[in-house]
């Protein structure tokens, strides 16, 4: 809500100005989002007529002027302007004037002619980039005023921020009544007549449902003058609030809307045929607005129609060929109630609002229709002209405004802070509010400006403001302590997020929408939760793996000349899944994932340069499970290598995966190197374990190395297993701390060699029984794996 | 005598002109060895009187004393000579760089976050999570936000097509947290359903938030932390108190400025906006609007089961990514988002 300051104090006009004046509506709820002057600072100017004009003698385009500037003696002034004449009001700066950039006026020689000052253009002054010639003021202008106070330069435009509740402040003298409470000064209306009715045209009105539209009034002027000119001073007031002047007939009832709140609408009397029906629109009926879209309309939209056609839609747009053009004699004007409700959301839905949309859906004061209608028919007479036919009216129930009750006690609990009864007297009263007060009770009646006052906090929030929230105290709080619960067998994800930053890799967030072919590439996702209204189409699937996000980091920071990046994210991911919940539908676990690019270490002198490999980001994952020892089998995954990947099972549960990204995305990304990843789910790490007591053997433990050969395909989880499963007791460990291929060792095979821990908590082993162990497990590997020993 | 002076002597010596152990063990042997000079003068007194014995005697054990203690200093010295010149050798430069990896870090709005719930757990508030696909009820409806509600305007709501491609009614993109408090307050309220009066609700709620909306200043998808303390005696005060003195310790500045505005959310009432002003640094003076907040509306704690007349309490809630910005001076909001490791590494 745009307006000018010197318009909202003709209304009401308190001391305080400037910004303590914005920053008293700010702390009051109306926040002033921006303030601007109508004119730079200058001084020196005034309204002077041109009495004669004649050429300069050595100078084409130069005119020498005679000027009245209210003195005895004319003025002599030198002006290049192409529109300079005779008779003519226009601003001139006397010399002495300073112009806006600190332009000095003196008495010059212009070609050699005296001039005594300067006639300016509006651009000259400041106010407008019309540089074309004069800025030329109306015949009425008194000369010798100073311009500031005649186009009354020095006024504020102030734009508020309104928040939805606040629409009775979508006005001038809305605002002008919020600040008259504020301040408790008294406000002045416009003074509005009963229009004297000459004629009898009129016409019938229909409410066809109550409910959305339970008040309509209209008045047919017959014998309007449309092509009148909008007065300087409306016409000024409507630019001053962002409203271009259109047209006499339509600038009033902008301008009455802006003054009131009350949207108004003008139709052409002539092209209405029968009664005026206020009804929902038939599912699929068309209209033309007059913004020229053709709009096929569901069954809740709220029309104006006449006996034959849609009309309007009621309370946002009129319809093109039912409104008041330039050649319109005989108007019909409308102001009307609509419910919020049977508006919000409507124009939105089309892809539009309008002023007056934008009110009906808050809520307009149903008060004030009369009232407004009555003020635009007297301007209308005033500038246009014509005759007044009766008032017509439709009224049904229009909205209650039950009383509201509020208890004193229940103010002190709400704010923290005690009002006296009389004190909450005198905020209502400022508030214009009509209440009832029994003792520390009051009954409040909100007035039908306010459909913000519902509840008993509505009322105290209206005391918090008139009092001020600043003045509320910021009181520490007083509760009964008790510990909060810390649980030792969870791990914060602050934790598992440091551990991932303390190794190397730093965290990343990305957008929870990714692009369609990550999700295809990175997840064979069939099930894609798509988005209704993307922002982008490379944002428009929720994402079902994080993968995608941090190869698109890599290839980011690449293009940067970040030739090794480690990167880690925790995000949820979205799956359908009609088990899904707590949102029906739809699983969303936290997952972690990581990938690494590049060197496995940072360049450095001290190492060898090597790219970053499967066992590498494995040792990571082991680390991050720590103390949990997870198994790795091969699998076959969307976005990984197939021979160089792994799924991680805790407890037989899949709990991640981790891989070389396939060759096959490291060439459509155009990756100089294959990033190796890892994604888990992030309940895996968050679960800790309580770490259990087991007796440490006092008894010395027995090592010993062995190495064998295998056929080279052998993985050695399946060994690892075998080995376990048919260990002796004594065998507590069995460690792989070599692997071996090539000279020595025949083609297709590989050397594996394993350190034994043998110990036993009782006693000490003897010599026979470790070498009978190991015989055992030489035996069992022989068996199970044809292993043979290496020698 | 004399000629024991001098073997000592000479000893000595021939001790000082060797560097090299082992000539210094082989010339110790000249003197105190098996065969030594020192030696066979001992083996020669067997030969002598006993009156020779006692004076010769003495004679060569203090020559034999003087010798083993040259011997002694001399080994030590050039064990310690041995050490320096190994020392010597071993040095190395050490201000060429460590071995190893560095270290990553922490996204700068993880580091907020975590300050922020660290901050309210010293007061007992607990950390609540919850949806980011969420209903529409949770999401609007039991915040006192129906169906055409204007404050619905204020939020461009992201919606999802189901599986047969139309848009799912009453499934969207959480506008903000707000949800996980309702969904924390059914919660408590079915946890506590048999006590007179259930405890207290102490709880913070940060988590990813999305909007259609994108610029300089405003993200798609941002971070937001709500907050919430229902009780039978919370104020508008308390409210006051809690978070000013949030956002002191939050910026670790005892005299930042804290105002309160009136404002409007469907879910609360009376409410507020809360504007921060610094009194040094680039902002200095300015007011920089930093959270919404008011007493929970009744409609909201009636939608889950409280009683308002007994219960009463106050909601908050905030941008960590602008407290990130205006933490750490970021000046674009975007680069939360990029992923671009110059920028990230910064906040190590």
């Amino acid at each position: 809500m745009k307006f000018s300051e010197s318009w909202l104090r003709s209304f009401v006009n308190p001391a305080v100005s400037g910004n303590d004046f914005s920053h008293l509506l700010t702390m009051a709820g109306l926040e002033v989002e921006e303030e601007e002057t109508v004119a730079p600072a200058f001084d020196g100017v005034i309204v002077a007529e041109v009495l004669e004009v004649k050429k300069h003698p050595d100078a084409d385009r130069l005119n020498v002027c005679r000027v009245n500037i209210g003195r005895a003696e004319p003025q002599q002034i030198v002006c290049g302007a192409p529109n300079v004449a005779a008779g003519l009001k226009v601003p001139c700066a006397l010399p002495g004037a300073t112009l806006p950039g600190d332009f000095q006026i003196k008495i010059a020689k212009v070609r050699g002619i005296e001039s005594s000052g300067m006639l300016c253009s509006a651009k000259e002054l400041g106010i407008a980039e019309d540089a074309s010639g004069l800025l030329i003021l109306p015949a009425d202008a008194p000369v010798g005023q100073d311009i500031r106070s005649y186009l009354d330069l020095d006024d504020r435009l102030l734009t508020l921020k309104l928040t939805p509740n606040r629409a009775d402040c979508l006005s001038l003298t809305g605002i002008a009544r919020e600040v008259a409470a504020l301040t408790d000064t008294s406000a002045r209306y416009p003074q509005v007549a009963t229009t004297p009715v000459t004629i009898d045209n009129r016409r019938d009105i229909v409410l066809d449902d109550p409910k959305a539209c339970p008040l309509y009034c209209g008045r047919v002027i017959a014998g309007v003058n449309a092509k009148a000119a909008t007065p300087d001073w409306m016409k000024r007031r409507l630019e001053r609030s962002g409203i271009r002047s259109i047209s006499a007939l339509v600038d009033i009832t902008n301008y009455v809307m802006l003054e009131f709140g009350q949207p108004l609408h003008a139709f052409d009397n002539t092209k209405l045929e029968g009664a005026i029906h206020a009804r929902f629109a038939s599912a699929g009926e068309k209209i033309l607005l007059l913004n020229e879209q053709t709009l096929s309309l569901q069954d809740d939209v709220l029309l104006i129609a006449d006996d034959k056609r849609p009309v309007a839609m009621a309370g946002i747009m009129g319809g093109e060929d039912s409104g008041i053009t330039l050649e319109t004699t005989e108007m019909f004007l409308e102001a009307a109630f609509f419910a919020p409700k049977a508006i919000a959301g409507r124009a939105r839905r089309y892809g539009f609002g309008s002023d007056a949309s934008h009110r009906f859906e808050r809520g307009v004061d149903f008060g004030g229709t009369h009232v407004a209608l009555e003020r635009a028919c007297q301007l209308i007479l005033d500038i246009c002209g014509g005759q007044a036919g009766p008032l017509c009216e439709a009224q049904a129930t229009l909205p209650a405004r039950p009383p509201v009750r509020l208890r004193r006690s229940r103010v002190a609990k709400v704010l923290g802070v005690s009002f006296t009864a009389e004190q909450i007297e005198t905020i209502f009263s400022r508030l214009g509010l009509c209440f009832v007060r029994n003792d520390d009770d009051f009954l409040v009646t909100p007035p039908t400006c306010r459909f913000d006052i519902e509840i008993e906090e509505d009322l105290i929030e209206e005391i918090a403001r008139l009092h001020g929230y600043d003045a509320i105290p910021s009181q520490a709080p007083r509760a009964r302590l008790a510990m909060l619960p810390q649980t030792e067998d969870a791990r914060p994800l602050f934790r598992v997020r440091q551990i991932l930053a303390d190794r190397g890799f730093q965290e990343v967030v990305n957008f929870a929408f990714v692009e369609d072919a990550w999700e295809s590439d990175f997840a064979a996702n069939t099930t894609q939760i798509r988005l209704a209204n993307p922002i982008a189409s490379q944002m428009s699937v929720m994402r079902s793996t994080l993968i995608g996000g941090l190869v698109a980091n890599v290839i980011t920071n690449l293009k940067r000349k970040q030739n090794r990046v480690r990167l880690f994210e925790t995000g949820r991911c979205f799956y359908r899944d009609a088990q899904g919940l707590p949102v029906k539908g739809f699983r969303q676990p936290w997952k972690i994932a990581g990938l690494a690019y590049g060197g496995a270490l940072p360049e450095q002198w001290a190492s060898p340069t090597r790219a970053v490999d499967f066992y590498d980001i494995k040792g990571e994952v082991e680390s991050l499970l720590a103390p949990v020892v997870a198994r790795y089998e091969k699998t076959s995954h969307p976005a990984l290598h197939p021979g160089r990947s792994a799924r991680v099972l805790v407890n037989d549960q899949e709990v991640g995966i981790l891989g070389e990204l396939h060759p096959q995305w490291v060439q459509k990304y155009d990756l100089p190197l294959a990033p190796v990843v890892f994604e888990l789910d992030l309940d895996a790490l968050t679960r800790a374990r309580l770490p259990k007591y087991a007796e440490v053997s006092k008894q010395p433990a027995a090592f010993r190395d062995l190495a064998i050969v295998v056929d080279q395909k052998l993985e050695l989880q399946a060994l690892i297993d075998g080995l376990l499963a048919n260990r002796p007791a004594i065998v507590q460990d069995i460690r792989l701390f070599d692997i071996f291929t090539g000279k020595g060792i025949e083609q297709g095979k590989k050397s594996l060699a394993f350190r034994i821990v043998m110990q036993d908590t009782q006693r000490t082993l003897q010599d026979t029984e470790v070498d009978a162990a190991i015989q055992q497990l030489i035996t069992y590997l022989h068996q199970a794996f044809s292993a043979q020993l290496r020698v | 005598m004399l000629n024991l002076d001098q073997i000592a002597q000479d000893a000595v010596a021939a001790f000082a002109a060797t560097d090299d152990p082992d000539t210094l063990e082989q010339i110790k042997a000249r003197y105190l060895g098996k065969s030594g000079q020192i030696t066979e003068l001992l083996k020669g007194m067997a030969k002598l009187s006993p009156d020779e014995k006692k004076s010769t005697g003495a004679a060569i054990n203090r020559a034999k004393e003087a010798i083993e203690s040259a011997l002694n200093a001399r080994r030590e010295a050039i064990r310690k000579q041995a050490l320096e010149a190994r020392l010597a050798g071993e040095s190395l430069d050490v201000t060429l760089p460590g071995r190893g990896e560095t270290r990553g870090g922490l996204h700068p709005v993880t580091r907020t976050l975590e300050r922020i719930e660290a901050l309210f757990r010293s007061i007992g508030f607990e950390v609540a999570d919850g949806p980011e696909i969420e209903a529409d009820f949770q999401n609007f409806t039991a915040l006192n936000t129906p169906e055409d509600h204007p404050a619905r305007s204020m939020h461009d709501t992201f919606y999802l097509l189901d599986e047969d491609g139309k848009v799912a009614e009453d499934i969207l993109l959480r506008t903000h947290t707000s949800p996980i408090q309702v969904r924390y307050m059914q919660a408590h309220v079915a946890k506590y359903a048999h006590l007179e009066t259930m405890p207290e609700i102490r709880v913070i709620a940060p988590g990813r938030v999305y909007r259609v909306d994108s610029d300089a200043t405003h993200s798609p998808m941002f971070h937001q932390v709500e907050g919430l303390w229902i009780g039978e005696n919370v104020s508008f005060a308390d409210l006051k108190g809690v978070v000013a003195d949030f956002l002191r310790r939050f910026f670790e500045s005892d005299d930042l400025q804290v105002r309160f505005r009136p404002s409007f959310f469907p879910f609360t009432e009376p409410s507020a906006e809360i504007d921060v002003a610094f009194m040094s640094g680039t902002l200095k003076g300015r007011w920089l609007e930093i959270a919404g907040c008011g007493m929970v509306h009744p409609n909201v704690l009636r939608h889950v089961g409280i009683d308002p007349e007994k219960y009463i309490g106050f909601a908050f809630g905030m941008g960590p990514d602008r407290l990130t910005m205006l933490r750490y001076g970021v000046n674009d909001l975007r680069l939360f988002f990029d992923g671009d490791l110059r920028f990230l590494r910064q906040f190590v």
